[in-house]
């Protein structure tokens, strides 16, 4: 840990050094105001030979490109917001496409006046500031976070995005929540934290004391930067490889307790009923599961030919260990190739050369994770839970390639 | 979770006499609350009822706090929506089309109190007072027909209100689906 410490002041001086160099370049080179409007709008054609004009001068913070126009799909209610898995590559989710969802909109906090309040069963409550959280020994960890939500039952979907787009991945920064809970001292029979968030929901979650004492994160970092205001900002618990909701936002408050609280997010949502009108609760791990993310729906092949399939991979229980494909509706099922790193509870990125020969087919992926759980099929799921679930929605996904190359959700 | 550092802070303390308080952080960040200063924050309830504050009301009061500021999403009897139907659909859990309500659905009448306290209404949460969230509590409670109209809710009556789905929620047993036989449980 101290040598951890010690790298990351070591990173954050240099980091300041480079900085600085790039401000007085700036200063000397760029006498506009603002420095964006330096970037040609996009009605304007580019040059013609981009090698006969100067570009522009560096700028503060990075845009990408006016070409580049692929966005998140917000929900008609505005509260949630899909990533557009389709048009991705690698592993790593951008922090400005990474998937949203909130239950009163995103609060506007100052970091100066935020507190995190540590109470309940400990032998010494704590108030901490956002700066001296961040004091804390922290580590950085590659995970994906999934709504339950993703793809509930029944919502169908044209695109990875409309029908899955509530996942995401990224690398997450943060002090281990069972580093703040020993500071404060857990006291005898406390059995479950309280997490409680700072927008106007006051979103509350219980969570299980085993699981807060094992790899769960008080995050302020998110891809190398602070989170963004939809992830949290400044602070958010992450709950590794557990469903979205309970990766409490805006944390302001974590309570030791000694049983769950029954809050309105683990009784009347986030539950699924049973054909026996029973209904389960507290299903926390987000089961295996993958996606072609190409071809997928909405997209259109232009002809026969050579394609590489690709797609994504993840597990609430640990590492991928194997990705089947499958070009015939089901039949076949052949290994993909996974790219490393194949990281455990991170997206795992697959990949599977294929010669489209014009016929109508099905394309699938079925994922196998360190435990030896199969993707299931809906059929499966539907015997072993009935008609009336939704939530953690993990069934094999069919794209339909037609003759002329269109692109279908085969499964909605 | 000790690390190495604080451990061998302790043994260089022990070493030259010295006593650590017992009391003592071992990274020494952050402060203790001030008197007061959690009970401001503690705002969870739990089933128990333990953190309820003072208050009191009936459905005869919350009929009125229920028309000015829920009715408008919840409808006139929290039947018609728009936003989530709050009363009725018990007998409804194991058909095919389940209606989940407080009614029919939420175990305990310490969340209904809970989540109107912190999140509701929507456009003004925390503008009701103890008083009016244990009155409006009341009044769904009533309409659902699990109290009656004049029965006064406080943080004594409350967490012994009965409600009907209370033992409708089991623990999950995923994966629960198997595939080839290959599933490991």
């Amino acid at each position: 840990m101290k040598t951890r410490s010690s790298n990351r002041r070591d990173f954050l001086k240099s980091g300041a050094g480079v900085g600085g160099a790039l401000l007085v370049g700036a200063d000397s080179g760029n006498a506009a105001p603002n420095p964006q409007s330096a970037q040609p709008d996009a009605a304007q054609p580019a040059p013609d030979d981009p090698t006969k004009v100067p570009g522009v001068p560096a700028r503060p913070y990075g845009e990408r490109s006016r070409f580049e126009r692929i966005l998140r799909t917000p929900s008609p209610q505005g509260t949630s917001s899909g990533t557009p898995l389709q048009d991705l590559t690698g592993i790593i989710t951008p922090s400005s496409l990474h998937f949203e969802r909130h239950h009163a909109g995103v609060p506007d906090i100052d970091p100066r006046r935020h507190r995190l309040l540590i109470h309940g069963m400990v032998d010494r409550p704590l108030i901490l500031t956002m700066d001296e959280l961040k004091r804390f020994p922290s580590v950085s960890r590659i995970y994906f976070m999934e709504c339950s939500g993703n793809g509930y039952r029944r919502k169908g979907g044209r695109t990875v995005q409309e029908a899955h787009g509530l996942v995401s991945c990224a690398e997450w920064t943060g002090v281990a929540l069972s580093l703040l809970l020993s500071e404060a001292g857990v006291q005898q029979g406390a059995g479950w934290i309280v997490a409680e968030g700072s927008d106007a929901a006051k979103m509350t979650r219980s969570i299980p004391l085993t699981k807060a004492m094992n790899d769960v994160l008080v995050a302020y970092g998110q891809n190398g930067e602070a989170l963004r205001p939809e992830q949290g900002y400044p602070v958010r618990l992450f709950v590794p490889g557990w469903e979205g909701n309970i990766c409490v936002k805006w944390l302001r408050r974590i309570k030791v307790v000694d049983q769950p609280y029954m809050t309105r997010e683990e009784t009347s949502k986030y539950t699924d009923l049973m054909p026996d009108g029973k209904a389960r609760q507290f299903t926390f791990e987000m089961d295996p599961k993958s996606l072609i993310t190409f071809p997928s729906g909405g997209q259109k092949l232009p002809g026969p030919g050579f394609y590489e399939i690709s797609g994504l991979a993840w597990s609430g229980r640990g590492a991928i260990r194997r990705v089947e494909v499958s070009v015939d509706g089901g039949r076949i099922w052949q290994d993909a190739r996974l790219q490393s790193p194949v990281l455990p509870i991170a997206f795992t990125r697959f990949r599977f050369g294929w010669k489209w020969d014009g016929a109508e087919v099905v394309l699938q992926s079925r994922c196998t994770d360190e435990h030896g759980d199969v993707q299931p099929v809906l059929e499966d799921l539907v015997r072993a839970r009935g008609e009336n679930w939704g939530y953690h929605f993990n069934p094999i996904q069919g794209w339909k390639v037609s003759a002329d190359g269109s692109v279908q959700n085969a499964l909605a | 979770m000790r690390s190495p550092e604080s451990l061998s802070l302790a043994l260089v303390a022990a070493a030259l006499g010295l006593s650590l308080p017992a009391q003592s952080t071992t990274y020494g960040l952050g402060r203790a609350p001030k008197p007061g200063e959690i009970e401001m924050w503690d705002i969870a309830i739990s089933p128990d009822g333990k953190e309820l504050p003072r208050g009191s009301g009936t459905a005869i009061e919350g009929g009125k706090v229920y028309a000015a500021n829920c009715a408008a999403c919840h409808g006139k009897t929290g039947t018609e929506g728009p936003n989530d139907v709050l009363v009725g659909g018990q007998g409804s859990l194991n058909t095919k089309k389940p209606v989940k309500t407080i009614g029919s659905y939420w175990p305990y009448a310490t969340t209904v109190w809970d989540y109107i306290n912190r999140s509701m209404p929507y456009n003004k949460p925390g503008s009701l007072s103890a008083d009016e969230v244990y009155a409006v509590t009341a009044h769904l409670l009533f309409l659902n027909g699990i109290i009656r109209k004049d029965e006064l809710m406080n943080a004594k009556t409350l967490p012994q209100v009965k409600m009907p789905n209370r033992n409708g929620f089991i623990a999950d047993p995923r994966p629960d689906w198997n595939i080839g036989g290959s599933s490991r449980r």
